[in-house]
């Protein structure tokens, strides 16, 4: 059974990432990375991470795909040239993707990685709920967490500042 | 599953999301690709959190979506802001900062 949903999410992940690599349309592009994410979602799940499989959806897949489409129905879904600016890349950027899967692959599988317990230890049942990981964002890595609310904050200035200024130019 | 299973599913998911930086010249499809690599970042912590028993690669992968958020955002602002000022939206036409 675990196996099975592994394959359909591992499967629906690999298709939607594809799916924003190959659409010639962005928001084909956007929907296919909500596919993406769902799957994601499925495989933290499995991953017994109930609190990043529920963010996950609702702030990924949710919030910041509905910003994408607004924005792509914005700036209007233009489809790109086909020319290529620097000659073969088309055929030159899939080799080095294969080349990065490669050097990864073996740099994992090939260090000591195999050496540990592949199946994990067995977790108790409150591995990962919203109560266990909010007691660590509280306790343990409160500065982390501080740290990052500010960050949100800037990049929300940022975006005002950016986008919403009068045409000048 | 072994953890071995998702830690290639996430190399192969970054890769993917390399090629498509490497391809595609639309700043939207851009951010788009760069959300794959941070997301196959993700299933890297928290595969490897599950496999040592410590829920610390989940917070971590918490952390790393809170700023793909404000890269989004930040992303978007900008997009936003070259469509109202009528420049093209292709990362080749957009080289006035290259030296």
């Amino acid at each position: 059974m675990e196996a099975v949903l592994f394959f359909a999410a591992a499967l629906g992940a690999l298709g939607g990432a594809i799916g924003v690599v190959a659409m010639r349309n962005p928001f084909y592009g956007v929907l296919a990375l909500i596919v993406h994410l769902f799957s994601l979602a499925v495989l933290f799940l499995l991953l017994t991470a109930a609190f990043v499989a529920a963010a996950q959806v609702v702030v990924y897949a949710g919030a910041v795909m509905v910003l994408y489409a607004f924005v792509v129905a914005y700036v209007g879904g233009e489809e790109e040239p086909s020319f290529d600016p620097i000659p073969g890349q088309r055929f030159l950027a899939p080799l080095l993707g294969a080349a990065l899967f490669i050097e990864l692959s073996i740099a994992v599988l090939g260090s000591s990685l195999t050496a540990l317990s592949t199946h994990g230890p067995d977790v108790s049942a409150g591995f990962g709920n919203p109560a266990a990981i909010g007691k660590l964002l509280l306790e343990r890595f409160l500065l982390p967490f501080e740290a990052s609310s500010i960050l949100l904050l800037l990049a929300a200035v940022g975006a005002v500042v950016l986008a919403a200024r009068r045409d000048t130019a | 599953m072994n953890v071995e299973w998702y830690v290639v599913l996430s190399s192969l998911l970054f890769a993917i999301g390399a090629t498509g930086i490497l391809i595609r010249r639309s700043p939207i499809v851009i951010l788009l690709c760069l959300e794959l690599m941070l997301n196959a970042g993700n299933l890297a912590l928290v595969a490897f959190s599950r496999m040592v028993g410590n829920q610390q690669g989940q917070v971590f992968a918490i952390v790393v979506m809170v700023v793909a958020a404000c890269e989004v955002v930040i992303g978007l602002g900008l997009i936003v802001a070259l469509f109202k000022r009528r420049l093209p939206l292709d990362v080749d036409a957009l080289k006035e900062l290259r030296g």
